[in-house]
């Protein structure tokens, strides 16, 4: 199984399927009998703003597959960047990014994934940190509620380097954001967040896994998300410790609103520990908002819809809260805001 | 003010609520009551609308407006406050937006202006220094580690800046200390007026000495028993409620 050749080759029979393991909640195969035609060139200059428009001069954008192929922040540097992966159309589209970041260098990467039509999307991201090296990735991904959008990034951490990621999704008809790190240990550290904000039919798929590979590595994790009407989230987070690297710190989290009885939520959190002397934990929660304290809210005079949007916002906000860039962190919220408040009753 | 007629009421299968009638003019304060599983709390739920109580037959008016068939936050704007016996905890919402929030959709509801965040600020500060709360507690998520006290003082504070024109004072008395129900009781006090009516339950005559009633009824088998001025508060301190109870 090969997505980037999958689409390449338009050949759906290398698409994952239920049978794989990683894949069994986001079933490719049967959703997709043919490989749509390849999507048609797309003119970037002409695309509207993007949802991080105006925080950083810097933008790099991908059209239907189409745009720069590395991106290098030299040693030293600080860099914010914009990094829009716009899909438009029924057509089938591919694109692979590498991104260095040299020691000591800072980048900010505000990523967005913009997608509208019923087409199928991969963006597969390689990133490497050097020592000491950092990058906050933002993410927001609003695939469309028709297209099928997969995005991939593979991260290999130098010793010292921060990597900080938080993923703010409304889902897509099947939506995956994969991230893969490699922490080598030696004071590395890892943030892996994400918020999803579910309804009607979308399907968000949120996986990852970090390896710990050496003595004295960090991660931590916190996903949040809300499930309404028909709609189905998947959280799968791997933190595996390998012998040796003791003195590890591990903590994942995974907490999920289920709106309404025909929504779904499978979640799969994993620690594999063979090393000695680590610190690991991980809790998973699902719920409905408490109908108590609805009732008490509305008692002091606030309308139903208002009492359930006050709830969702703390409960999701308390992600974006850990966002280090505040002009995009206000974006996100904003962005949050308006789907929970939008969406009424 | 309020008026309560033959009101029949129950939770799933079981009637709690079994004729009750009442009737607390404006500016009177009138306290209920009563032994263990009267329906003392059933009434302040039924009064507010909360889901799975059920109203079978009776009527519930408001300044002469059915209560019934108006949703929880519409009672609310009409100015019906309940201080309840367990106050909730609201994670991540500070005390202060929470409260904000609150008053305005009241003000929305009625057709008023939205309040000032400068002046609702002022008036924040200035009930939280007359209940002396620290008012740093009010930028904490609402309730959230507070203990019994700091809960019961959290709903008065909450009372006073909503300024409701009918509260229903659900055994506030419990878990506050001498001091504390002191100062609760002055913060409810400072609460009375002409147009204000308030209706104290409580399992104890204690807390009725220093929020004085008019008059007092004794709540039991899910009907009003019997009713008379301050002094039936004592006779029940000293009696129990063995005989009511029986006559229920």
């Amino acid at each position: 199984m090969n997505l980037a050749e999958a689409i390449r080759l338009r050949d759906s029979s290398r698409l994952p399927s239920r049978r794989d393991e990683d894949w069994r909640w986001t079933d490719l195969r049967s959703l997709v009998r043919t490989l749509p035609e390849p999507s048609p060139s797309l003119d970037a200059a002409r695309l509207g703003p993007g949802p991080f428009e105006g925080i950083c001069e810097t933008v790099v954008t991908l059209a239907n597959g189409v745009g720069p192929v590395a991106i290098e922040v030299s040693a030293g540097e600080t860099r914010t960047l914009a990094l829009r992966n716009v899909s438009r159309g029924d057509g089938s589209h591919a694109a692979h990014l590498r991104i260095t970041v040299a020691a000591g260098a800072r980048l900010t990467l505000l990523e967005s994934h913009e997608g509208d039509g019923g087409g199928l999307s991969l963006l597969s991201l390689e990133v490497d940190l050097a020592s000491g090296a950092s990058c906050e990735r933002l993410v927001i991904a609003d695939g469309g509620t028709d297209a099928i959008s997969l995005v991939d990034a593979e991260v290999r951490l130098g010793a010292g380097s921060e990597w900080a990621q938080t993923l703010l999704t409304n889902g897509a008809r099947r939506q995956r954001l994969e991230t893969r790190v490699l922490n080598p240990g030696d004071g590395a550290s890892v943030r892996l967040d994400g918020i999803y904000v579910l309804s009607g039919r979308s399907h968000a798929d949120q996986t990852s896994s970090v390896t710990h590979s050496g003595p004295q590595g960090q991660t931590v994790q916190l996903t949040r998300g809300v499930v309404d009407d028909q709609a189905r989230a998947v959280f799968q987070g791997r933190i595996t410790v390998e012998a040796g690297a003791d003195g590890t710190d591990a903590r994942m989290a995974h907490n999920a609103l289920i709106l309404s009885d025909r929504a779904e939520v499978d979640a799969r959190p994993e620690l594999e520990i063979y090393a000695d002397d680590v610190a690991c934990a991980h809790g998973a929660t699902v719920g409905t908002l408490d109908a108590e304290l609805l009732f008490y809210m509305r008692q002091r005079g606030l309308p139903e819809a208002e009492a359930r949007s006050l709830l969702l916002a703390s409960f999701l906000g308390e992600v974006i809260d850990r966002i280090q860039c505040a002009a995009a962190a206000g974006r996100m919220r904003a962005w949050l805001q308006e789907r929970i408040w939008g969406s009424g009753e | 003010m309020l008026s309560l007629r033959n009101l029949h009421a129950r939770v799933g299968e079981r009637e709690i609520l079994k004729g009750l009638s009442l009737e607390i003019p404006a500016g009177e304060v009138h306290a209920i009551m009563g032994p263990n599983g009267a329906g003392k709390s059933t009434l302040s739920y039924v009064l507010t609308g909360r889901p799975g109580y059920e109203v079978t037959s009776g009527a519930a008016e408001l300044d002469g407006v059915d209560l019934l068939t108006q949703a929880p936050d519409e009672r609310a704007a009409r100015g019906l406050f309940l201080s309840f016996q367990y106050p909730l905890e609201i994670p991540g919402v500070p005390a202060l937006t929470f409260i904000r929030t609150s008053v305005n959709a009241q003000r929305k509801a009625r057709g008023e202006a939205e309040m000032s965040a400068p002046d609702f600020l002022k008036r924040a500060r200035a009930c939280a220094a007359d209940l002396k709360m620290d008012f740093d507690m009010l930028k904490r998520p609402l309730n959230v580690g507070f203990s019994g006290g700091e809960k019961k003082r959290m709903e008065i504070l909450q009372m006073a800046l909503l300024s409701p024109r009918f509260m229903i004072l659900d055994e506030t008395d419990s878990g506050l200390d001498i001091d504390a129900l002191r100062i609760v009781s002055e913060g409810v006090n400072a609460l009375r007026s002409p147009d204000r009516s308030l209706l104290v339950i409580t399992h104890y005559q204690r807390l009725l000495d220093y929020i004085r009633p008019d008059r007092v009824h004794v709540l039991a088998g899910g009907r009003i028993v019997a009713s008379g001025g301050p002094e039936l508060a004592h006779e029940l301190e000293r009696d129990g409620y063995d005989k009511f109870a029986r006559a229920a």
